[in-house]
């Protein structure tokens, strides 16, 4: 069965150690800037958003990458980046609905998940769950459910 | 260097002049980083007798080694400075996000000097860095300082700031970054007042590199599974924050109630975390790395108190709750969401509301002259003197003082519940008495995050200890106090210790650093801090005398509760913790001790 990054928001504390963790699997150094996941903070409501690739069935970026640097697994289904192919042309970030390929300026090159191949770091050191490593079916059933709940407080008052 | 970026910016705000300079690799060694590092060059560079709201003055921003790596709960800062509440080496430690962004732009320490001759702000964002006008900035409040900020330089930039608190010189504004953070006490932003500096807002793209990576995994994956694993670290304060303590503390009658008039306050739990975590909470939240999430994402829907912000924690909803005879969660959560915005010390706000509370109980002020009902408990009352305090108006220009200079003003220094002039927090003395002596002997003034005993105790962390006892306290404040100072020197939280010890920082700073640390190397750089930091205190002008408790605590034993009849036996516990320092008679450290920690001249 495949497995996903769920995301969590409401769990996220916004401690940022996904991104330290990412960092240090990819680049060997602690640098935010540096990480394939980004966590965005609304501080006046307390609110942050943990941000990656989705890999999506239609990746636009895929569509994009002329020197098909940008590819997909046809075993797992990942939106995989071979970077030695990668021109740096930066169409990907134009095209990616979500901004989750980067571009980084200190090393030159397109920082997109690559789901740490299948042990995702970000998910391994996340503190509060915000970010799990799960199969996709039970927790989209899981999330389902979990909205479900929601409107059965609202309706049954 | 590992750890270290190896480089300190220091800006001359009188002359506009921006340089770097080289990190000393043995000052690193010795000193660590944040609240060592910072207390090193204030002992270099700053006459301990100055004027702590003149030019000459230093305001030190400094991150620590851990900062901006996973260690769990690493990613503090420190602001070291003359306080200006106390005259006293100040060093206020803080979280969110800031003190990391600063060492991700490259650099350990931002030292600043001197005073701009208009309002400015300071934008770093790596190598680049710009004094900008604040003319237009001035007087906002710390979230409109920030969003403006952002606006004009980045909208991911981190900002430090003070608010209009700290414009007015409120003797205990403090610094606030990322909205709802403070390096709260001492004064620190009356200091950053004084020096015209609004705001400093940083974006660093840079990292922080480590000298062995799976040995520094290692040691911080065995730190994080301790500290989850713990009741207090790993669920506790997740669950209820650190206001989970006014229950705790109530219960065996150490709740300082009314200005310390006793320790025992019977409505408590209507503003404690439990109470909170069911009326106001949405939802918990983490400073930077932080794997605790003590922090309170809150809201108040109540028409009279409204707003959302963060907190109340435990010292906050104690000074202006308990301290004031105050029950009202709603009201001291807005109390605490104005001091956040106004960028005022909430342990000092309310404790001075208290001494205030109490003079108007002996009418030794009135309400002609305070324009408000300063009565025990009365919540409106409370939440108007902070207003005041904020904009500077009517009565509020007395309560900006502190509650040390209000009651002197009125020639009753003793209402005042302070050492070295800043107010006691939310742990009665005379019911625990390790925890006064650490109050008198806190290099910053009285502090409860010097020497946190109340771990051993209250809470039995790591082991329970009689908190009625004598015997065995003063060597446990100065392992405590040591401990702590190492502690905060690497930038880790202290509440890491509901948790780990000296042992797990020192193997992650070993690791981070590649510069081995044995336990008792980190101790001693602890124990180096500590006395640096008290000889700057006697070169100020402090002397043993200064050492001291209110008499409140050592005179009229504690009327109602669970401690009732209990005083502090503090006399008795100083002789010996001057001796266990290697401090002579009059608390002045011996050459011998001086030479053994590097310190002699």
């Amino acid at each position: 069965m495949a497995k996903m990054l769920m995301i969590n928001p409401d769990k996220c504390t916004g401690c940022h150690d996904c991104e330290l963790a990412c960092s240090m699997v990819h680049e060997s150094v602690f640098r935010p800037d540096a990480t394939r996941v980004h966590v965005y903070t609304w501080e006046r409501e307390g609110f942050s958003v943990p941000m990656m690739c989705q890999h999506c069935r239609d990746a636009p970026c895929i569509t994009v990458c002329t020197p098909h640097a940008l590819t997909r697994d046809p075993e797992t289904g990942w939106v995989n980046l071979d970077e030695a192919k990668c021109i740096g042309c930066k169409m990907c970030v134009q095209a990616c609905p979500f901004g989750n390929a980067v571009w980084d300026e200190l090393t030159h090159k397109i920082l997109k998940c690559d789901l740490c191949g299948g042990d995702p770091a970000c998910a391994k050191w996340c503190p509060s769950q915000a970010i799990e490593w799960v199969d996709d079916v039970a927790a989209t059933r899981t999330r389902k459910r979990a909205f479900a709940a929601k409107f059965k407080e609202v309706f049954s008052e | 260097m590992h750890g270290w970026n190896g480089q300190i910016l220091r800006v001359n705000l009188s002359t506009g002049k921006i340089a770097t300079e080289p990190l000393d690799p043995q000052i690193a060694h010795d000193y660590l980083g944040a609240r060592g590092l910072g207390t090193k060059f204030m002992a270099d560079e700053v006459d301990p007798k100055v004027d702590p709201l003149s030019p000459e003055n230093k305001l030190i921003f400094a991150p620590g080694p851990l900062t901006g790596t996973y260690a769990p709960s690493g990613g503090r800062y420190e602001v070291v400075t003359k306080g200006a509440l106390t005259g006293a080496i100040a060093a206020s430690n803080s979280g969110g996000v800031w003190g990391p962004e600063l060492k991700f732009a490259g650099y350990d320490m931002l030292i600043l000097e001197g005073k701009a001759p208009k309002p400015v702000y300071l934008w770093i964002k790596d190598a680049t860095v710009e004094i900008h006008d604040a003319t237009h900035i001035w007087g906002k409040t710390v979230p409109d300082t920030t969003d403006a900020i952002r606006a004009e330089t980045d909208e991911d930039a981190k900002i430090a700031c003070i608010g209009p608190a700290g414009e007015n010189l409120v003797r205990f504004a403090c610094v606030m970054n990322d909205f709802h953070r403070a390096a709260g006490r001492s004064g620190t932003g009356a200091v950053m007042g004084s020096k015209n500096l609004k705001a400093v807002a940083v974006v660093g793209t840079g990292g922080v590199s480590c000298a062995d990576n799976a040995a520094f995994e290692r040691a911080v994956l065995k730190a994080r599974d301790k500290i989850q694993k713990h009741p207090v670290g790993g669920t506790g304060l997740r669950l209820y924050g650190t206001d989970v303590l006014t229950n705790i503390l109530n219960q065996i009658g150490a709740y300082p109630t009314r200005n310390f008039q006793t320790g025992y306050f019977p409505t408590a739990d209507k503003i404690g975390g439990e109470s909170l975590a069911a009326n106001q909470l949405q939802r918990p939240k983490g400073c930077f790395s932080c794997i605790i999430s003590c922090g309170r994402v809150t809201k108040v829907t109540n028409k009279k108190f409204a707003g959302e912000g963060e907190g109340p924690e435990y010292e906050s909803a104690w000074a202006l709750g308990g301290d004031c005879g105050v029950d009202d969660l709603d009201a001291v959560t807005k109390a605490n969401y104005l001091c956040n915005e106004y960028g005022m010390d909430t342990i000092t706000m309310g404790t001075t509301i208290a001494c205030a509370m109490e003079l108007y109980e002996k009418s030794i002020i009135t309400r002609d002259e305070t324009g408000i009902p300063l009565e025990w408990g009365n919540a409106e009352a409370m939440v108007e003197a902070v207003r005041l305090t904020g904009t500077g108006e009517g009565f509020g220009k007395k309560l900006a003082l502190g509650s040390y200079r209000l009651a002197d003003s009125y020639g009753h220094p003793e209402l005042s519940m302070s050492v070295k002039k800043q107010e006691m927090p939310a742990y009665d003395a005379r019911a625990i008495q390790g925890i006064g002596l650490n109050y008198a002997t806190a290099n910053c003034g009285a502090a409860h995050v010097r020497g946190y005993t109340i771990s051993p105790e209250v809470l039995g962390v790591p082991m329970k200890v009689d908190k009625d006892e004598i015997e065995g306290k003063p060597e446990l404040v100065i392992t405590f106090q040591n401990l702590t100072a190492a502690l905060d020197a690497t930038g880790a939280c202290l509440f890491t210790t509901f948790g780990i010890g000296a042992d797990e920082l020192a193997e992650m700073l070993s690791s981070l650093t590649g510069i081995t640390y044995t336990t008792e190397d980190f101790m001693k750089c602890g124990d180096r801090i500590w006395n640096l930091e008290r000889l700057w205190n006697l070169r100020a002008g402090l002397t043993a005398k200064d050492d001291a408790l209110p008499s409140r605590l050592l005179k009229e034993p504690i009327p109602t509760g669970a401690s009732k009849g209990e005083v502090s036996r503090l006399p008795e516990l100083l002789p010996r913790y001057y001796e266990l320092r290697g401090w002579d008679d009059g608390g002045v450290p011996t050459p011998s001790k001086l030479q053994a920690l590097g310190l002699a001249t």
